[in-house]
């Protein structure tokens, strides 16, 4: 198993990414789905990857 | 494998029907009989036609009912109570459909229900029905009274809140948007097809019976204060609650919902968090939950205040309904909880 932990941003959910996993890689949040930025992968950083915004019921 | 001899009375209805797709395909039931008065004598598929073929069975009538294991009792509501006391002759075990028994104080039936009820000591004899609150009672009991389908909605979305005392106890509003089929397959004036499609009808603003079992099942001994308020929309299927409450501690942030909900809910196999922050399904959605036994769960706090909305779907006649009962009928028989009811929803639907 990869030693590579880290917590969602958002949810707070553990991650266990890739050993291969690199800087400025998109990985998803399996319990809030969010799309995350490796902003650092040693120690692990994660951030929320910029999104386009929906225009709903506007 | 030893099958339990299981049977339903009052099987013409939408949750019997229900009931009854279910046990048809259970491994470990026999299934003996499912009355109804009005079509004894008549194949099953007579009232429900999507069980054509699936069983050659036929309605019985009440009075031809025999003894067996389990009894799922799908009758309207004040029937369960007149008559519980042959069912009991008839049955080991239990489960009522109705609302007969899903309050345990008689003083709130006789509020809620109106008139007195006949077996008011039975009241507590019945382990309420939602198997996430009561699973263990539910391992140690004969009888169990399945909750009505707003109620479910609502309860299993607040549950948590209430439980780790999260929430302002004065203040919690409840809107539920259900489908026609919670009415039950009795026509009526209001359901005729030119008044009831496409309409979003608020019927029960206030004072609906399901608000009292969310005072029930919600209060962990303290006094609290519900509002709800029942929407019928024209779906068929399918029950959304939308509830608002006040967090008691402004530092609360989405993160510590997060983590009191996988808490109480990360083991349950029919419950799911459903928040993304993209993509079209970002809140639970009760038309992907049609003929599934999951409630789906979303939340999402108000940057501006203390307020926290909590978004619950399920398929009424499921998880409110004959689903419901039939995971408890598994805990109480010792059966894998999830057997028989396995099936994911459909997409697109």
């Amino acid at each position: 198993m990869s030693n590579k932990k880290s917590e969602c941003p958002i949810c707070d959910a553990e991650l266990i990414l890739a050993d291969d996993t690199l800087q400025s890689e998109l990985v998803e949040c399996s319990d809030c789905g969010t799309e995350l930025e490796v902003v650092s992968t040693s120690p692990v950083e994660l951030q929320e990857a910029p999104q386009t915004e929906e225009d709903w019921g506007e | 494998m030893s099958k339990l001899k299981v049977s339903i009375a009052g099987g013409s209805g939408y949750t019997g029907g229900e009931v009854a797709r279910l046990l048809l395909f259970h491994p470990n039931v026999e299934f003996k009989q499912i009355t109804s008065e009005r079509f004894a004598g008549k194949f099953i598929y007579k009232a429900h036609p999507n069980l054509r073929k699936v069983t050659n069975l036929k309605f019985s009538s009440l009075a031809e009912l025999e003894p067996c294991d389990v009894l799922f009792l799908c009758l309207p509501h004040g029937n369960s109570m007149h008559g519980m006391a042959e069912f009991k002759k008839l049955a080991g075990k239990i489960i009522d459909l109705s609302g007969d028994f899903r309050l345990n104080d008689k003083e709130d039936y006789t509020k809620w229900y109106g008139g007195k009820h006949v077996l008011p000591d039975s009241l507590t004899e019945f382990v309420y029905g939602i198997p996430e609150l009561h699973r263990e009672e539910m391992r140690n009991t004969n009888y169990v009274s399945s909750a009505g389908c707003n109620a479910t909605a609502a309860i299993l979305g607040l549950y948590p809140l209430f439980k780790n005392k999260l929430v302002d106890l004065d203040r919690t509003v409840i809107e539920v948007k259900g489908g026609s089929s919670e009415g039950g397959n009795s026509p009526s004036e209001a359901s005729h097809h030119p008044e009831r499609n496409d309409s979003v009808r608020s019927y029960k603003p206030t004072g609906h019976r399901h608000q009292a079992e969310v005072l029930q099942e919600l209060a962990f001994g303290e006094k609290i204060r519900v509002h709800m308020s029942m929407t019928a929309l024209g779906i068929v299927r399918g029950a959304l609650a939308t509830s608002h409450v006040f967090l008691n501690h402004s530092a609360i942030q989405e993160k510590d919902i997060w983590k009191i909900y996988r808490k109480e809910y990360g083991d349950e196999p029919f419950i799911r968090i459903v928040k993304e922050s993209t993509g079209t399904y970002r809140f639970p959605e009760p038309k992907l939950l049609i003929g599934s036994n999951y409630c789906d769960i979303g939340f999402q706090k108000d940057s501006d205040s203390n307020r926290l909305v909590i978004i619950s779907a399920i398929d009424n006649l499921m998880k409110g309904a004959g689903g419901q009962a039939v995971q408890a009928f598994n805990i109480m028989n010792g059966f894998e909880e999830t057997t028989a009811l396995e099936f994911p929803g459909l997409h697109p639907i």
